[in-house]
């Protein structure tokens, strides 16, 4: 099993802009990745992120207002997952609402001393 | 070719999806097996070719790889005894150390190196290293890039597979027909990479793009599908004039002077054998590449140049350019309109064209020649001649517009 996160970005507003039926798909297209996830391994964890212009960025001692990057699209939200690899990570956040673009990242292990385990 | 050549050339990917399928490290694996070639080289010319030498290379790989997960799990100070894990563990697939293995890693190992999530050049970077078994240094000469820059490449490659957890494994059956698309995408790259190659003094490498065919093949053997079936009968057609190419200078021919007695006429059979049986296409891509091949055999199995069917060409182009709309089909189409109907319908489908190289002035200024508009082909070539970064390329299109100074030249073309 490897760990990802998924990271979901979307176009602010989009989901405030959804009638009943949109939203409905994308209740369903999150419901088929909790489902597709839970048979090929584990979610660990997941959640919907407040907007960008309330993010807060750390760099060094400096704590600046704003997100990483000015886009427009921005991190709306994500997911900890586990799974046997890759492919059924791509498989998994293809279930999620097409309108979203998702970035997959591996979670890297360290150990107590900051080393990369395995 | 020493016995060590040939089971490199030939098992090499055997080999590679083998000690995969059993230790699942690729970081381990090609390194073991690079070291066991490296003893080969040493051992064999003074005792003797082994009876199976890739039993031999595989079992010699097979240790140095316990030797260094032994040492790993000393290094982490776990208990050593479960290094050794790997090897009580019941071996998968049917294989002992008779150098066999069952075509499904193989398979795995050629869609792991093609996958979608690895950049397209690391892909094809990849598949011909651990697929094809084609050394480091070869591969950068080839793609005509630095050692360094490859071997970066290939580590990049093989950095994303480990830590993305790109799986060695067979997708469904939904998805396995995506992943041979790419495939044969990463084939057809490295096919062109050697067929028309766009910088240095070489027209063409032929030996990478029959590399490129034999990837093709290998995968084709083991899974078929009607795409990689019309996409080798493209590129064996188009491989199989690859002496003709090139005149006794080291000039470009061009198809009409080639001398079609210098043509591969056994790949051409082959190829044509090869399109009949493939059967429709199944997909858009697949049809492209069937359109290809068959517009390359309209070419290979003209008698001579004056006889070719262009009115069958370009219906077909035109069909292509339906199917997958691109400058370089647009081109390619015009050319062919022009030798149909003459330069000046070839000029009109060219009308307010962009693109990007050489390629798209110098049909210009070849059409506007023929034409008769000795002044504007003039202009065309000089543009087509600064764009242009491939020598041998240059000096053919140097030649040309020599070619229209000399006095009446373009009245003897018209």
């Amino acid at each position: 099993m490897k760990r990802y996160l998924v990271l979901i970005a979307y176009e602010p507003g989009d989901w405030e802009a959804a009638g009943p039926e949109e939203r409905q798909i994308y209740i369903d297209g999150h419901q088929a990745f909790h489902d597709f996830v839970d048979e090929h391994g584990r979610r660990i964890s997941g959640a919907a992120l407040a907007g960008a212009d309330t993010a807060t960025t750390v760099r060094q001692s400096a704590v600046t207002d704003g997100p990483f990057a000015e886009t427009a699209e921005m991190i709306g939200g994500y997911y900890d997952v586990e799974l046997p690899d890759l492919d059924h990570a791509i498989t998994a956040a293809r279930l999620l609402p097409p309108s979203y673009a998702v970035e997959i990242r591996s979670v890297i292990d360290l150990d107590a001393a900051g080393e990369r385990v395995g | 070719m020493t016995a060590l050549e040939r089971v490199v050339r030939e098992e090499w990917g055997r080999l590679v999806a083998l000690l995969l399928a059993q230790f699942r490290r690729l970081d381990l694996v090609e390194d073991a097996l690079a070291d066991a070639v490296e003893a080969a080289q040493v051992h064999w010319p003074s005792d003797g070719e082994p009876d199976n030498a890739s039993a031999w290379l595989v079992t010699t790989a097979r240790r140095r790889i316990l030797d260094r997960l032994r040492a790993e799990a000393m290094a982490a100070r776990k208990e050593p005894l479960l290094a050794t894990e790997a090897e009580r563990r019941p071996q998968e697939g049917v294989m002992a150390d008779t150098g066999d293995v069952v075509d499904d890693d193989l398979l795995r190992l050629v869609l792991m190196c093609a996958h979608p999530a690895l950049p397209p050049e690391g892909a094809s970077a990849l598949s011909l290293r651990l697929v094809m078994g084609i050394a480091t240094p070869d591969i950068a000469r080839l793609f005509l890039v630095s050692e360094s820059t490859m071997a970066a490449r290939i580590t990049r490659a093989k950095k994303k597979i480990v830590t993305a957890g790109i799986p060695f494994a067979i997708p469904g059956t939904e998805a396995i027909g995506e992943r041979l698309d790419v495939v044969g995408h990463t084939a057809y790259l490295a096919f062109t990479a050697g067929y028309a190659p766009g910088s240095g003094p070489d027209l063409l490498r032929a030996e990478l793009a029959g590399e490129a065919i034999r990837l093709a093949r290998v995968t084709h053997a083991l899974r078929p599908s009607d795409t990689l079936a019309h996409l080798i009968a493209l590129m064996v057609l188009q491989h199989s004039r690859r002496d003709a190419r090139i005149g006794a200078d080291g000039e470009l021919v061009l198809l009409p002077e080639q001398d079609r007695g210098r043509w591969h006429h056994d790949e051409i059979a082959d190829a044509l054998a090869v399109l009949a049986g493939a059967g429709p296409a199944s997909s858009p891509l697949s049809e492209s590449y069937r359109l290809q091949a068959l517009i390359a055999a309209e070419h290979a199995t003209a008698p001579s140049s004056q006889e070719t069917r262009w009115d069958r060409i370009t219906d077909m182009y035109a069909a292509l350019e339906v199917i997958s709309p691109s400058p370089a089909v647009r081109v390619a189409r015009a050319v062919s309109v022009a030798e149909a109907e003459g330069p000046v319908a070839g000029l009109a489908l060219l009308e307010s064209l962009g693109m990007t190289g050489h390629r798209l002035p110098a049909v210009r200024g070849e059409l506007l020649a023929r034409a008769g508009d000795a002044q504007a082909a003039r202009v065309a070539l000089d543009e087509a001649i600064a764009l242009c970064d491939n020598d041998v390329e240059r000096r053919h299109l140097e030649s040309r517009r020599a070619g229209l100074d000399a006095p009446g030249a373009t009245a003897e073309r018209t």
